[in-house]
């Protein structure tokens, strides 16, 4: 049985309505086009109207659709061909990390992404798609390959956190993910970062500077989940749908922020709806952003990189009555 | 070594008066007890005189537990008198709207006499040149900011200008201030990436960890420095103990995540006891010049 979202539920059951009247009409012969005519405009009108006004939780909960495309269904989707890439060459390989060069129009890339799993087996292999050290020092070593070999860096980015465990912790989590922003920042290569389901925190952060930032429509990406958000004030992760409207973490937000430089827009209903639509407007978006990036001198998209990150933060300088005389 | 006994130091402290009469926050408790003038140690519960407290650089006699210093505390201790002077002030905006932000920044200028949760300027440590920045946990948890990732980026850039090593005394809760989301997020890689500009010029930071070191400070620029201390027992990690412990269900080891453990699994670079921290920091920039 596929998730059907509770929000979902009216347009399903309409939906299945109109698919019984199908199955009727072609047993039986009988005209009722007109009805049926009928009940696709209802449906439409509902799809519209639910899928147009989705509050950010319920676009938090999208990010998260079990059937949502994962890193390597986009990298089928999107690529030619892919040759994955293991380990870190320091410790083990991580499963909740892929990578690897792919081919896109004919030219290698490197694609880099966190893996979640489909079913309970696959996730306990890919860790829930929670990267340990060992993922983000891989994804750093292909990113570093990349450069010496001149390919564009593709990541794609779907990752609730950097894993929160005892060895994730013994082999430096924090450091690596500050090793890898830093890393990244100065590749002279092109970089273009997808969110394309969750953004949570530094362990999407970490693969996450690019040239260009873009953002499926329905992804998510800010500095803390809603659910620890709600817990952090409430003390109450069951209120993660008010967190989820304070933090201002849909890719509407983020774009009105300057922090992305586009959304991808999903089939209506979500990427899970259409996996092959998803993967072709993925596909339009990454061709024409890479495209723009690749002109540019290497020099020149590094120090642009560099003064994108560098301008954003919301301060103000403190006014001069307000200073304390003794500082 | 001729350049050891250039610049002789000139010792006073900053703002003493105000030091003494707030006595410590959250690591400990001075001055919070019936009588201001002593202090109840957390973890022994033997009284202090806050006077002598201030003189043991906030370690408790009795039993050595280290009690946590404001950044105006900290910057007496390290700084030489009358060398420290302040970058400009800036003051955080509520980029989210976030409910009752505004109100508890405001709340936390009252409490800490700081504009956000970092005090930053250039100084002199035995006479070394430098650029000083400590970071408040008593400022909305020392968290990081728009405020403290800009000023922490430009810490970078004058050390940059002035060709002047950098020294960071990091300490904070969580280390990302929720109430920016992402902009506190972006902090993390502008101040990675001011460390990366920095490093390239060929200066030296200097990266100093206290009581607690977590999160986004710790995953940015606390655990990019050249050298990396930390004070005894200051807990040091990416998650807090408690998500771990929850998330894995299993116990976690008696020493997890302190600095004890970080040196062991070889994350950073020494523990320093709190009363030769100054010296500590003169020497390693003496060896930078």
């Amino acid at each position: 049985m596929p998730t059907v979202f509770e929000w979902e539920k009216p347009l399903v059951e309409l939906e299945e309505k109109i698919n019984e009247l199908r199955n009727f009409i072609f047993e039986q012969g009988i005209d009722f086009k007109d009805e049926l005519n009928d009940l696709e405009r209802k449906a439409d009108k509902l799809r519209k109207e639910i899928y147009e006004r989705l509050t950010p939780w319920q676009r938090v909960r999208m990010a998260r659709h079990p059937d949502r495309p994962t890193t390597l269904d986009y990298i089928k989707l999107v690529f030619d061909d892919f040759f994955e890439l293991h380990g870190d060459r320091r410790f083990g390989d991580d499963h909740a990390i892929v990578g690897g060069i792919a081919v896109l129009d004919g030219e290698p890339v490197t694609v880099i992404g966190p893996q979640k799993g489909r079913d309970t087996k696959e996730n306990i292999t890919r860790n829930f798609g929670l990267p340990h050290p060992e993922g983000y020092r891989k994804a750093l070593r292909l990113m570093q390959q990349a450069e010496r070999f001149h390919r564009p860096i593709i990541t794609l980015i779907d990752v609730v956190g950097a894993y929160p465990g005892i060895e994730a912790e013994q082999r430096g989590q924090g450091l690596v993910i500050a090793e890898c922003i830093e890393q990244m920042s100065f590749l002279k290569v092109p970089i273009v970062c997808i969110i394309t389901g969750e953004g949570g925190s530094g362990g999407a952060l970490a693969i996450g500077v690019g040239d260009r930032i873009l953002m499926m429509e329905h992804a998510w990406y800010s500095v803390i989940s809603p659910e620890m958000c709600a817990t952090i004030l409430w003390k109450d992760a069951n209120r993660a749908s008010e967190a989820a409207e304070l933090l201002k973490l849909t890719s509407t937000d983020l774009l009105k922020f300057g922090i992305i430089d586009d959304v991808i827009t999903e089939p209506l209903g979500g990427a899970h709806r259409d996996h092959e639509g998803t993967g072709r407007q993925l596909k339009a978006f990454l061709r024409r952003h890479l495209s723009e990036i690749k002109r540019i001198p290497p020099d020149e998209l590094v120090k642009h990189r560099l003064e994108r990150f560098r301008k954003i933060g919301e301060y103000q300088a403190k006014k001069l009555n307000e200073m304390q005389v003794d500082m | 070594m001729l350049h050891v006994f250039r610049n002789k130091p000139k010792y006073a402290t900053v703002r003493p008066e105000k030091a003494n009469q707030d006595g410590v926050e959250n690591g400990g408790s001075a001055g919070k007890g019936n009588d201001p003038q002593w202090t109840r140690c957390d973890n022994c519960s033997s009284l202090i005189y806050n006077k002598e407290l201030h003189k043991n650089n906030y370690v408790c006699h009795h039993c050595g537990f280290y009690f946590r210093m404001s950044a105006v505390q900290r910057l007496q201790q390290l700084a030489d008198e009358n060398t420290f002077q302040p970058f400009e002030p800036l003051v955080s905006c509520n980029p989210l709207d976030f409910p009752g932000y505004p109100a508890k920044i405001t709340q936390c200028q009252n409490a800490t006499q700081l504009d956000d949760a970092i005090l930053i300027g250039e100084a002199k440590i035995e006479g070394y040149g430098c650029v000083l920045g400590i970071i408040d946990f008593g400022f909305i948890g020392g968290s990081m900011g728009s405020v403290v990732g800009e000023q922490i980026t430009r810490g970078f850039e004058y050390g940059i200008a002035k060709q002047l090593p950098v020294v960071i005394v990091s300490g904070g809760g969580g280390g990302a201030r929720m109430q920016e989301g992402i902009f506190s997020l972006m902090q993390m890689a502008k101040t990675a990436q001011a460390v990366g500009r920095f490093k390239k010029a060929g200066l030296f930071y200097l990266s100093v960890l206290t009581h607690p070191t977590m999160g986004g400070i710790y995953a940015s620029f606390a655990s990019l420095g050249d050298i990396i201390l930390a004070e005894p027992k200051a807990l040091i990690g990416f998650a807090g103990p408690r998500i771990v412990a929850e998330t894995t269900r299993q116990k976690l080891p008696p020493d997890f995540q302190t600095a004890e453990y970080a040196l062991k699994h070889g994350m950073i670079d020494g523990i320093v006891i709190r009363s030769e921290m100054k010296a500590t920091i003169s020497k390693l920039l003496s060896y930078h010049l």
